[in-house]
């Protein structure tokens, strides 16, 4: 069992399953809550499928051509939600929310097969992330069982969390998740793609640590830099607007 | 027909999802600096420190670049 890749699966296929729970949660009730299960399972089937068919075929592939296309992908996936996660916070601070997810009320008295099909394209479509988080965290190590259990285990309790009370689910605060997270992607593109390359790490493998640390501290500065950035440009279209005011008389 | 653009959809999506996002700069940056890497490497020049610069300058610019598109 690999610990490492247990534990960093299981916290980056967190803010999909949190996003799943709100879609099933939200078509359970305001639907009705038999179709969106009977659709939640579906798409976990197709989840653990694609997982399975994937994990074997790139367990015959060489490591390092693996590593450096698993590195790039996790990093350009994982920067785009460092972006998002430092544009989210600088704006809105450090709040919470999921968002509200919007469901239509019409529902008749047998299976909701409408409820059924929202709530698998919604667990299908997050479910193809984690997917591809497993696979990529799992083939750079040749460790799919332990990238498969994170992310099950991950399902498990952020699902039972989100059936015992919604409410506890959305308090999750899912843009500091989502900054830490991406971090946590970009550390492991920035490590496996240049060990793919044969380029190496001073440290060895203790490089993660000090690579996370150095991208998580980047992050943070970030938020405070494109805070500073959005005042002094709300100040100066402040400033702009009494010319343009006075322009336009 | 229809599985052509089924394909066409579905392969531009995966693409806009997990490579490019909403700032397509970002990932060419990130694929620059893997061929730079590759390519000291290739010269046996130390090259563990271009990755993690080139994500860095890759995300401010890309950063800054949003805040300007903010403003309109």
């Amino acid at each position: 069992m690999n610990t490492a890749v247990l534990i960093s699966t299981f916290l980056a296929a967190s803010i999909e399953v949190i996003e799943m729970v709100a879609i099933v949660v939200a078509v359970g009730a305001t639907r009705q809550w038999r179709g969106a299960l009977a659709g939640t399972l579906a798409g976990l089937l197709v989840l653990a499928v694609l997982i399975a068919a994937l994990g074997t075929a790139l367990q015959r592939v060489p490591l390092s051509p693996i590593r450096v296309v698993v590195g790039a992908l996790l990093l350009t996936f994982g920067l785009q939600w460092v972006r998002k996660g430092v544009r989210s916070v600088s704006r809105d601070g450090w709040t919470t929310g999921i968002g509200e997810q919007q469901v239509e009320e019409d529902v008749g008295d047998g299976f909701d097969w409408t409820g059924f099909l929202l709530a698998f394209r919604g667990v299908s479509l997050e479910g193809l992330e984690i997917a591809v988080i497993v696979v990529a965290f799992g083939a750079a190590n040749h460790a799919i069982a332990s990238a498969a259990i994170g992310a099950a285990a991950s399902v498990l309790l952020i699902g039972a969390l989100g059936a015992a009370s919604y409410r506890l689910v959305a308090r999750i605060p899912r843009r500091a998740l989502q900054l830490f997270v991406g971090a946590l992607l970009t550390t492991f593109g920035t490590f496996w793609a240049n060990e793919g390359l044969g380029a190496g790490w001073p440290g060895g493998d203790l490089a993660l640590l000090w690579l996370g640390v150095f991208y998580m501290a980047a992050a943070l500065v970030l938020v405070r830099v494109v805070s500073y950035w959005r005042r002094g440009t709300l100040r100066r279209l402040r400033a702009a607007e009494p010319l343009t005011e006075g322009g336009s008389r | 027909m229809m599985l052509w653009n089924w394909t066409r959809k579905v392969v531009t999506w995966w693409v806009v999802t997990f490579v490019t996002g909403d700032d397509w700069s970002v990932a060419a940056a990130v694929g620059a600096g893997l061929l730079a890497t590759w390519g000291l490497v290739r010269a046996d020049v130390p090259a563990w420190w271009l990755m993690p610069l080139v994500v860095i300058g890759a995300t401010v610019s890309s950063l800054y670049r949003a805040v300007l598109r903010e403003r309109g």
